[in-house]
């Protein structure tokens, strides 16, 4: 069959323009795919980092803006396999001016020794992690955060309260460099109950829980939201993967809008394909008369037909992957709402997908025309005018 | 002088299939434009219709939403009675304290439970809200754990309907009423008396904003200042019309996704219509010769080969309205990360919208058709004839 090649790649090569243009058109749509894939990839195939796997969240049951009640720690810190048990309150407030975008970041209130605990991936010089922890007014930012806003180890940070009634000012004590959240300010929860005074309400947003082992991980869940099952304040705990998925669902059904563009580029290029094959085939007809009087058989000329398809239909997907990765680091670049885009890149198995979709495409928008042509009589091809 | 369109037409219905496939494509691009384009619309229409332009939503200083806000009653009574707002026909201040928060609902197509705005709110409150009417069941009664849930959330979740009772707080509420805000955000926000909201969220000095209603434009400005500007209160005030404007931001993102997709397909497809005149052009080649030889210029050549490229996509554009229409009217949920919960809305699939979207489809035949239409009135009039 091999010895076919030359021949099917000569005869594809035939109407330059014609095979350029499709391979272009195929190219750009499943550069698209490729991306779309590779969100979808991002969002729903991968799993969580090793640091990520052994956290969990705890929030209120009723839904994450209602908060509970801050001792509820000591009680999730005695189930078994916990490690760890970091309260975590989102502190949102305004620094500087809100209708910039690069101002709005995440700002949690936390307990310096315990965050740098459960987020061992973070990378902290340890001079900066002890005057993050002793200092009562001192924060901690990422480093991407720290780059985009230009800001120095002793820099002071206003942040104006709206949830919280107080306006605090910062200390920027400490530089982290993380895999991920890397643009998050962290502070001193103290600093914020003391300025509350006497407002300071006994309450948290979210715990954050380190567990021992990842295989433990759904049972602490269960176990914590066991534990608070018949109090007036129930929990919901769930893994930090999952937590930060249940953000993405905010935006709507993400994954349907993503499957149905994918099927609309999928079918668009099958269409481009097809149309393209028929029109060379049609005008092929008498060279089918040729060969078939040469002695090649139906099958054969069912498969170089197919062949050529094929060929065209996989270069155009080659180049769209090639598209596609330059387009992620596009993506990259962009105001990211999720972390996994901030990561965004065409993985082997998307590469492999984007191709298989290629040649599958070639391969059926192929097999009408072809499957005419392999059956047409000898007479009747040589006859044709076209 | 110009060749007749109607010959451009023959020849793309004696072309049927490669009309057909080449403007299918064209179509597929335009209705993955429309729909998101539909649902961007659907979303502001929404929002739209939630705003009074008479109406002034307080918040404290600092504050652009509901959630992250807070009023005492204090801060209340002190504004109820300022100059310029209006009164309700029993002679009362047109002005609602209320209290939002979320609460997380699970429901079948969404198992992980989808955030839903609950507003505490008293008489007056629903009162103001011109466009808000029952649709089934009765209102909820002062002093009564009672909620009424807006059209979209009770087609949404089973649990509910009228009769059921939905679990938050510190226990069961019974669902008595179903509400319609047309298409406004009401429709999928849950309303229950403010006090004893407020107290099961343990949150009675602590709540979220308030609504005031101005006697006239002029009167609803000169409150926005002066509660802005009033220094012991410390809140901050803004056109209902305003604030709900500033929530159309989640549809922003959705937008450009929208945008940016349909562009790359859109040159997919503009090379997919550019083959198809290619094509069209070698296979007419004689045709072309016996024009030139009737005394039709290069020029009109040209614009007849434009034209027909335009006249295929238009059809795509066609193809692809009819695609999104079945669209109009289906309900969606978006989330909003301002209120931080989810707004239902339908889709719009408007007259101005298809427009646009056949617009889209001859931009794309222009571009396609442009150089083999210049091919074909290039060619050499013999050698055109020979059919090479």
């Amino acid at each position: 069959m091999l010895r076919f090649l030359p021949f099917v790649l000569k005869n594809s090569w035939r109407n330059r323009r014609r095979t350029t243009l499709t391979i272009v058109s195929i190219s750009v749509s499943l550069c698209l795919l490729g991306v779309l894939m590779a969100i979808y990839y991002a969002f729903y195939f991968t799993d969580a980092t090793p640091s990520q796997a052994l956290r969990l969240v705890v929030r209120n049951k009723i839904s994450l803006a209602v908060p509970m009640p801050v001792f509820y720690r000591d009680k999730i810190r005695q189930v078994p396999g916990v490690r760890e048990v970091a309260p975590y309150q989102w502190f949102g407030g305004v620094y500087k001016d809100r209708r910039e975008a690069k101002n709005m970041f995440p700002r949690f209130a936390v307990e310096p020794d315990k965050i740098l605990n459960i987020r061992g991936e973070m990378q902290v010089p340890e001079d900066q992690k002890k005057a993050f922890i002793q200092e009562r007014t001192a924060c901690m930012v990422g480093k991407a955060l720290a780059d985009k806003l230009n800001l120095h180890l002793g820099d002071r940070i206003p942040i104006q309260g709206d949830i919280f009634p107080v306006n605090l000012e910062f200390t920027l004590r400490a530089i982290y460099d993380a895999p991920e959240n890397n643009e998050v300010l962290y502070f001193n929860l103290e600093y914020l109950d003391q300025a509350l005074g006497a407002k300071r309400w006994g309450q948290i947003g979210t715990f954050y829980v380190l567990a021992d082992s990842p295989e433990s991980v759904p049972r602490i869940a269960q176990a914590i939201d066991d534990e608070f099952h018949n109090s007036p304040v129930q929990t919901k705990t769930e893994s930090e993967r999952a937590f930060q998925l249940g953000f993405l669902s905010f935006l709507g059904n993400v994954k349907m809008i993503l499957l149905s563009i994918c099927a609309a580029v999928t079918f668009t290029i099958l269409l481009v394909s097809a149309n393209t094959i028929a029109m060379s085939i049609r005008e092929r007809v008498r060279e089918v008369g040729v060969l078939k009087t040469l002695g090649f058989t139906r099958s054969t000329i069912l498969t170089l037909i197919l062949g050529e398809a094929v060929a065209i239909a996989t270069i155009g997907g080659a180049l769209g992957v090639v598209l596609a990765s330059l387009l992620c680091g596009v993506v990259r670049q962009g105001p990211a709402f999720s972390d996994d885009l901030k990561h965004l890149s065409i993985q082997p198995p998307v590469a492999l997908a984007c191709l298989i979709v290629a040649a599958t495409i070639g391969l059926i928008s192929a097999f009408i025309p072809a499957w005419n042509a392999s059956r047409i009589s000898i007479v009747e091809a040589l006859r044709s005018t076209e | 002088m110009a060749i007749p369109v109607t010959y451009n037409l023959r020849n793309l219905v004696v072309r049927r299939t490669t009309t057909i496939m080449t403007a299918l494509g064209i179509g597929l691009t335009v209705a993955v434009l429309l729909a998101i384009l539909a649902l961007v619309g659907g979303l502001r229409s929404s929002l739209q219709a939630s705003g009074n332009p008479l109406q002034v939503l307080v918040l404290r200083k600092g504050s652009n939403a509901e959630l992250s806000s807070a009023v005492t009653p204090a801060n209340f009574q002190d504004m109820k009675f300022k100059s310029g707002i209006a009164q309700s026909r029993s002679g009362q201040p047109m002005a609602s304290l209320e209290m939002v928060t979320v609460i997380n609902l699970a429901s079948v197509d969404a198992p992980q439970g989808i955030n839903i705005n609950l507003r505490g709110i008293s008489s007056i409150g629903i009162e103001m809200r011109d466009n808000l009417k029952l649709v089934a069941g009765r209102w909820f009664q002062t002093g009564r754990r009672e909620v009424v849930v807006g059209e979209s959330i009770q087609k949404r979740f089973p649990g509910a309907r009228i009769g059921q009772r939905l679990h938050f707080g510190r226990g069961d509420w019974d669902v008595v009423g179903v509400m319609s805000a047309g298409t406004g955000a009401a429709n999928s926000e849950i309303f229950g008396d403010l006090n004893q909201v407020s107290s099961d969220f343990q949150r009675p000095d602590a709540l979220s904003s308030a609504l005031l209603r101005a006697t006239d434009p002029v009167a609803a400005k000169a409150l926005i200042n002066d509660i802005a500007n009033d220094q012991r209160l410390n809140l901050d005030a803004m056109s209902e019309v305003d604030y709900y404007q500033s929530q159309t931001n989640s549809g922003v993102v959705i937008e450009y996704l929208g945008i940016f997709v349909s562009i790359i397909m859109g040159v997919g497809s503009s090379f997919a219509a550019m083959n198809t005149m290619y094509a069209a052009v070698a296979r007419r080649s004689q045709e072309i010769g016996t024009l030139r030889v009737l005394g039709f210029s290069r020029g009109s050549i040209l614009f007849s080969f434009f034209i027909e490229s335009i006249l295929l996509a238009a059809l795509g554009g066609l193809v692809g309205c009819l695609l999104v229409l079945p669209l109009n009217g289906v309900t969606t949920g978006i989330g909003n990360f301002v209120t931080f919960s989810e707004i239902d809305f339908n889709f719009r699939v408007t007259p101005q919208i298809m427009a646009l979207g056949v617009a889209f489809a001859m931009v794309l035949g222009a571009l396609g058709g442009l150089f083999p239409a210049s091919s074909a009135s290039r060619k050499e009039i013999l050698t055109a004839l020979r059919g090479i």
